[in-house]
């Protein structure tokens, strides 16, 4: 019977969470790397027993733990990322140049094809890659050589590189998203890349449709068409049908569209999922209502699923990579909060229920149907 | 031989108990201590100093002989009672944060 493996990354440690596919009875393993930040688990689509986590700590650095049995047992890989050349600088709050300074890794994503290669999105941003399963990592220097480098500030978070997309048609296509400087495409699998930034418009930089500069929360794609992206930017929730060469606006009928995740549904391309959150001044849910809202016209038109979620005095965040679907065939939606519950749909978000309430809190969320 | 008393954090990492022993050729040195615990342990090459740099990081902390050594530079030779193993030399990490 297939089932369902859950990687929840937190504050204070992993936790992976298992259900047969009916997902209704669920059982939590954890603290993985107890006491330590993990930023992000997740799991190789060609071997789903080979996982890949990002542990890191302000006391003690940054490691990259892999398991080649499903999470059970765990090992430290390479854990140096060292950046090409003469790292130079960007831009820093103040405007002056900073110099590029290895922080942590935000996002790892294994390859689509091969179960030793993987990617790795950092702070300062940078995309890394392995060929050894994490055991050396080589920087794309061509992303961070971008004539517009020395141009990128840092969101409130860091700057930090949070999204990787993999093209699944195109191999030599990749796109990432770096809070703060926008999306960047590679269409020649990572030697160069472009800025895809037209149509967004940020009130809060100086020149509101500048070519880099926007604070893009994350993007996603379904793989049968890759070509039409969705993005949660720091306002505003936006489509592209090019690639990225072009943005327009499908907030529609939020209550707002301030926010973090943004995910599409397994099986249905034009379904999408985006919780609203009230502001950047106050990360919680509009009138304290934990929402999860729901499109299934791509985007403008927009429907709240509460059954099952708190509506009431509920002031919890869901970060960026803290959402996720399963491929069984009621496709399954995941996410975790910062108040340390993780919620969970076997219905397309119709109805929810906590398969677990009480963890630190959740950084990040990945699911794997298993067969 | 050197002693050496590592934090909770790294000793998991490690699979150590509360202390460590270490062979360091002299002169015995925070940078030396610090090359022998990552040779003998490599999971905590980068956790103790940067791995480019071998900067400090900055939320750890070296102790020996009831002394904060940790603005020494990292070649000084510490005291003999560290080198000679009669006193511990201990990697704390620092109390920061609320």
């Amino acid at each position: 019977m297939s089932g369902v493996r859950v990687l929840v990354g937190t504050k204070k440690g992993a936790f992976v969470l298992t259900s047969d596919g009916k997902r209704e009875q669920w059982k939590i393993d954890g603290p993985h790397f107890a006491g330590w930040e993990i930023y992000h688990v997740k799991g190789s689509p060609v071997d789903p027993n080979r996982l890949f986590a990002s542990q890191s700590s302000g006391w003690f650095g940054q490691l990259i733990q892999r398991s080649d049995d499903g999470g059970a047992t765990w090992n430290p890989v390479g854990n140096e990322f060292t950046y090409e050349g003469v790292p130079g600088t960007h831009m820093w709050y103040d405007g002056t140049q900073h110099p590029w300074e290895f922080k942590r890794v935000w996002h790892l994503e294994p390859s689509l094809t091969d179960p030793n290669t993987v990617y790795a999105g950092v702070e300062d941003a940078a995309l890394f890659r392995s060929d050894d399963a994490g055991g050396t990592w080589q920087e794309l220097a061509g992303l961070r050589g971008h004539e517009t480098g020395p141009k990128w500030q840092p969101g409130a978070g860091g700057m930090c590189l949070h999204t990787i997309l993999l093209d699944p048609i195109d191999p030599q296509r990749i796109f990432i998203a770096i809070s703060a400087a926008g999306a960047l495409r590679s269409d020649d699998a990572g030697k160069t890349w472009k800025p895809i930034n037209k149509g967004l418009s940020s009130q809060y930089i100086p020149d509101p449709n500048a070519e880099i500069g926007h604070c893009v929360h994350r993007i996603d794609m379904h793989p049968s068409r890759p070509n039409v992206l969705f993005m949660q930017k720091h306002w505003d929730v936006m489509r592209s049908d090019d690639s990225g060469d072009s943005w327009r606006e499908v907030s529609g009928n939020l209550p707002t569209d301030f926010g973090f995740p943004i995910q599409v549904h397994a099986h249905e391309p034009e379904t999408v999922y985006v919780v609203p959150i009230k502001s950047d001044a106050e990360h919680f849910p509009p009138e304290g209502k934990l929402r999860v809202y729901r499109s299934r016209t791509g985007g403008n038109e927009w429907e709240a699923l509460t059954n099952g979620l708190p509506q009431s005095y509920c002031y919890v965040n869901v970060l960026r990579d803290a959402m996720a679907v399963d491929n069984l065939d009621e496709c399954g939606v995941y996410f975790g909060t910062t108040g340390g519950q993780v919620y969970a749909s076997a219905n397309s978000g119709d109805t929810w229920m906590p398969i677990a309430r009480d963890l630190p809190a959740v950084y990040s969320v990945e699911v794997q149907t298993l067969a | 031989m050197i002693r050496v008393m590592l934090p909770q954090h790294l000793r998991t990492l490690a699979c150590v108990g509360d202390e460590v022993q270490i062979d360091i050729e002299s002169p015995v040195t925070i940078g030396s201590i610090v090359d022998g615990l990552e040779k003998s342990y490599p999971v905590l090459r980068g956790t103790m100093r940067d791995i480019v740099t071998h900067r400090r990081r900055a939320l750890v902390r070296f102790f020996a002989c009831g002394e904060d050594l940790s603005l020494l530079t990292s070649d000084l030779p510490l005291p003999d009672a560290v080198a000679t193993g009669t006193e511990p030399f201990i990697v704390i990490g620092a109390i920061a944060g609320g």
